[in-house]
């Protein structure tokens, strides 16, 4: 038997594999895992959701919101590559299973009108509108799916 | 003697992904498989309709889970001769090191399934511990273990830092070690031999006429791979095509062993001949009007893309033959006069990955 030299040393070493959740490995630094965004830095300038793949991200420049839907997300890291303002990163571990189906959405402050053109591409022109009064970042799971 | 019809899957044990086979039988005696294909059609090609030409490149990774990097890379090859882009030479080469150790742990993932389909479930474990290691490599080096997404049109997007090339190159030392250790059982053990040799034979002139693709071609003695065609940075490597003249199982199986120590060889050389330089040049507009054809050696075979740009950033046409769809018609060629409990062996070793075929 060719194989019995493999099978006597596997008897004599530990196991390979290990008890996982209990003994989690170390992440890898580089690994695309949860993706995280700093809503402060956020310029709504939409790039994201030009350039995700997936389109699972949605942005309201008037109302201030980055809404992205976890299901559709296919941790690509495009919407990463592409932030002018680095305010989205992905962290090196995964996502904990959701329970329900929610989208993520996140409350920001939107940008005063005229201005600046943030993006290379410049958004429809945003008409003059109120201020809102400074919200501070909150992650605001909501019940039922978009579309 | 009568002839009984058995159903051979979409669902079996042995089948990772769903195919179909009519087999009359006759006495334990396969007499015809007739195939039915389409379980897992998912329309991807079409979706160059909705999809940007740089978003298509993730679709086209989701094309076949185990060899992504390379669908990804003959997309990207196509759509960079449409624009007529130069990519550098970096970037070609870091191309070449991911695909390769795509081809390595695609091997190695069929290793294990084949022994699994002739019941040595122990070997199956070996070669996807191996496996593992691999699959840290994709993981530490490009952020993701299976789809990589590293390639861009243009270049590519994750580089391979000295200390990164230092542990990879001490890794693939490890892993081929491991590899070696089992050599000696996949091919010259007892019971391997007994369910693989002179089983589902294809002959050279069969293969040849029949249109086969990859380590099923080779196993027949063609000496036939796309990398000779020297794509990409092939052209820097030293490579030759690997042959086998058996047309057996046993053949198909050594011609991907070895294959995967070739791979491990060529990593070395990609990573020795790994030049300095930009990782990626900037893409500007949208593909021209015009056709292209990009062909690529995938771990199962030569795949095909071909792409036709009208101008906006939509392309007009995608159309992809993945190796596969070319195996089927050897598949049943070898599957008559075999007997019944060999159809699983048999099946398995074209590595069918129907997921690609159906797109």
């Amino acid at each position: 038997m060719l194989f019995t030299p493999t099978v006597i040393k596997n008897l004599l070493k530990k196991p390979v594999t290990r008890k996982y959740p209990y003994e989690v490995r170390e992440p890898f630094p580089n690994f695309r895992g949860e993706l995280v965004i700093d809503i402060d830095q956020c310029i709504f300038c939409g790039m994201c959701v030009r350039k995700c793949p997936c389109q699972c991200i949605e942005v309201d420049k008037e109302a201030g919101t980055w809404a992205c839907d976890l299901h559709e997300c296919i941790s690509c890291g495009y919407c990463r590559d592409h932030c002018p303002t680095k305010c989205l990163s992905m962290k090196d571990t995964h996502r904990k299973p959701l329970l329900e189906k929610t989208t993520w959405i996140e409350q920001g402050t939107p940008p005063k009108p005229k201005k600046k053109v943030e993006a290379p591409k410049a958004e429809t022109k945003v008409e003059a509108k109120k201020e809102k009064p400074e919200v501070e970042k909150k992650a605001a799971p909501q019940k039922g799916g978009k579309k | 003697m009568a002839i009984t019809v058995i159903p051979f899957g979409p669902q079996h044990p042995v089948l990772p992904e769903p195919i179909h086979l009519t087999l009359k039988v006759e006495d334990e005696i396969v007499k015809e498989a007739i195939p039915a294909l389409g379980y897992v059609h998912r329309g991807l090609e079409r979706l160059v309709e909705i999809r940007d030409y740089h978003q298509m490149i993730t679709v086209c990774e989701r094309v076949c889970g185990i060899c992504s990097m390379i669908h990804g890379t003959c997309y990207s090859q196509c759509i960079e001769e449409l624009m007529d882009i130069e990519v550098t030479d970096r970037a070609k080469m870091l191309r070449v090191i991911w695909s390769e150790l795509h081809r390595m742990h695609s091997h190695l993932l069929w290793l294990g399934l084949f022994a699994d389909a002739f019941g040595f479930e122990a070997l199956f474990m070996q070669f996807w511990k191996v496996r593992e290691r691999i699959m840290d490599i994709n993981e530490a080096t490009a952020g993701s273990r299976v789809i990589v997404s590293v390639n861009i049109i243009g270049g590519v997007r994750a580089d391979l830092s000295p200390e990164q090339l230092r542990w990879i190159l001490s890794e693939l030392d490890i892993a081929e070690k491991e590899i070696k250790d089992m050599q000696n059982t996949i091919m010259n053990d007892y019971t391997v031999k007994t369910r693989t040799c002179g089983i589902g034979v294809l002959s050279y002139d069969q293969a040849y006429e029949l249109g086969a693709a990859g380590p099923t071609l080779r196993g027949s003695g063609v000496a036939s791979d796309m990398r000779m065609n020297g794509y990409g940075a092939y052209g820097e490597l030293d490579i030759e095509p690997i042959i086998e003249t058996a047309g057996d199982c046993w053949a198909r199986c050594t011609v991907r062993f070895r294959e995967v120590l070739q791979s491990i060889d060529l990593v070395r050389q990609a990573i020795s001949k790994l030049p300095e330089g930009e990782l990626a040049v900037k893409v500007k507009g949208n593909p021209p009007e015009g056709e292209v054809y990009a062909r690529v050696e995938q771990p199962r075979g030569e795949c095909v893309y071909y792409i036709k740009g009208n101008g906006t950033k939509n392309l007009d046409r995608l159309r992809i033959r993945t190796p596969t769809f070319a195996n089927i018609p050897p598949l049943l060629t070898m599957l008559p006069e075999c007997e019944l409990a060999d159809v699983p062996v048999i099946v398995l070793s074209i590595d069918p990955c129907i997921s690609c075929t159906e797109r």
